[in-house]
């Protein structure tokens, strides 16, 4: 598909990198101020459906392979399970459990295991929105005839 | 009282829409109001008159918190509800595709 | 703050009439959308920062999807005659909507006044949130610590709907 006129294009150079820095802010901090892992997601997972959407898909050669699935995905499969095992295999035998110290109730270094799971689950929620929306968007050509 | 009435009567505007609209569109539309209203009345019920937002601040640290619970619920479900949104959208367009026509009674009638 | 939210869900309700009974496809979906940011004051009214910032971006993406999928389909609803398949099935509905609106009403007399929470649950996750989990945010505490299942399925139930849509818009099977 076409991307978008001048204007746009020039206002998306300016401002994606702020809202994916921003994004990235606020699933790091999550266990401080509100956000946490969700809301970085989708945030993350919107500054990349805006670039997609200024420049149109020509411009930036998104290609689809014949087995039909993207790496992106494949890497937030791989991360869903590394969240559910890390607590067992680490811990004391009980899944989920906190098992990294905890520190001070303020630091951004502190609270266990749960800036770990804050990355993880925001890295998944925005590889699958995204992907839902190129397989909406972008690829629905594929299933004309 | 009044504010959980109002948020069942949107509740039942969206059942409505879902069982007398012959569009497809507006049937997806009306199910997403219907999550909206339940959205609202689990926050409505966690709500305590003169709470903060249920965030500790180290040098203060005893006050009366809004109840936590139900907002780590709704939390979840507001992701659920666009994944859900979005697949009914994409079996909305292969429909289109094959039957050229957003109808529910055209694409009953015309039985493959 | 009974007042202001029952003003604004009844905004909505006029919002949500509109989004069934329009004739343009494009201005019932744009109605759907304004009906979800009335959703994020009520949240901010509430004191629920988290619930705002997820709902006001996924509300967005939401109205991207729908808006995409109208403008490159056909965009009016036809005008379709007042048949006795259409009448019987809307009398039934309002029928169904007032017994179900007289058994909540019943049953709504057991929940507490708005504003005056028991807390009979969140009293042990309050208690000693901050020193068991070590987090300052109790809402992100309560999701991965105290409820870490949830979450669990939660990633799963995402990665089944991405797969789910990529077999539904796949055009080649294999051999």
């Amino acid at each position: 598909m076409k991307g978008m006129t001048l204007i746009v294009k020039k206002t998306t150079q300016l401002i994606a990198g702020m809202i994916f820095m921003y994004g990235i802010y606020v699933i790091v901090h999550g266990h401080l101020t509100p956000g946490g892992g969700f809301a970085g997601g989708v945030i993350i997972a919107g500054s990349l459906i805006l670039v997609t959407l200024a420049y149109g898909s020509d411009f930036l050669k998104l290609i689809k392979e014949e087995a039909g699935t993207t790496m992106i995905e494949s890497l937030a499969t791989i991360m869903v399970i590394l969240i559910a095992v890390s607590g067992f295999v680490f811990g004391t035998k009980i899944f989920f459990n906190n098992f990294l110290p905890k520190g001070i109730v303020g630091h951004l270094i502190s609270a266990g295991v749960l800036p770990l799971y804050n990355i993880f689950v925001g890295t998944e929620v925005a590889a699958s929105i995204f992907i839902i929306f190129l397989s909406l968007i972008i690829f629905k050509e594929e299933s004309t005839q | 009282m009044i504010a959980y009435i109002m948020c069942f009567i949107l509740f039942f505007v969206g059942l409505y829409g879902v069982i007398t609209r012959r569009n497809l569109v507006k049937i997806a539309v009306s199910l997403s109001i219907m999550e909206i209203s339940t959205f609202l009345f689990f926050a409505l019920v966690g709500y305590i008159d003169g709470g903060v937002a249920p965030i500790v601040d180290p040098s203060d640290p005893v006050k009366v918190y809004v109840d936590p619970l139900p907002q780590a619920l709704v939390l979840t479900a507001i992701v659920i509800g666009l994944a859900t949104t979005a697949m009914l959208m994409a079996v909305i367009i292969r429909l289109f595709r094959k039957y050229g026509t957003f109808d529910i009674r055209e694409i009953k009638n015309l039985r493959g | 703050m009974e007042l202001a939210i029952s003003i604004i869900t009844g905004l909505m309700i006029i919002g949500a009439l509109y989004a069934i009974h329009a004739k343009d496809l494009l201005s019932s979906v744009i109605a759907c959308g304004i009906v979800g940011y009335s959703l994020v004051i009520c949240f901010l009214l509430l004191k629920a920062p988290d619930l705002a910032i997820v709902q006001i971006v996924v509300d967005t993406i939401t109205l991207i999807i729908m808006v995409a999928v109208v403008l490159d389909s056909s965009r009016e609803e036809l005008y379709s005659k007042p048949d006795t398949q259409g009448f019987i099935t809307t009398v039934t509905t309002v029928l169904l909507i007032m017994i179900l609106l007289y058994f909540f009403i019943v049953s709504i007399q057991s929940l507490d006044v708005l504003g005056t929470s028991s807390l009979r649950m969140a009293k042990h996750y309050i208690e000693g949130a901050a020193q068991k989990t070590g987090s300052a945010n109790l809402v992100t505490g309560v999701v991965f610590d105290f409820r870490g299942y949830d979450t669990m399925g939660e990633a799963v139930v995402l990665v089944t709907a991405v797969l789910g849509v990529l077999t539904i818009l796949r055009l080649k099977g294999k051999k």
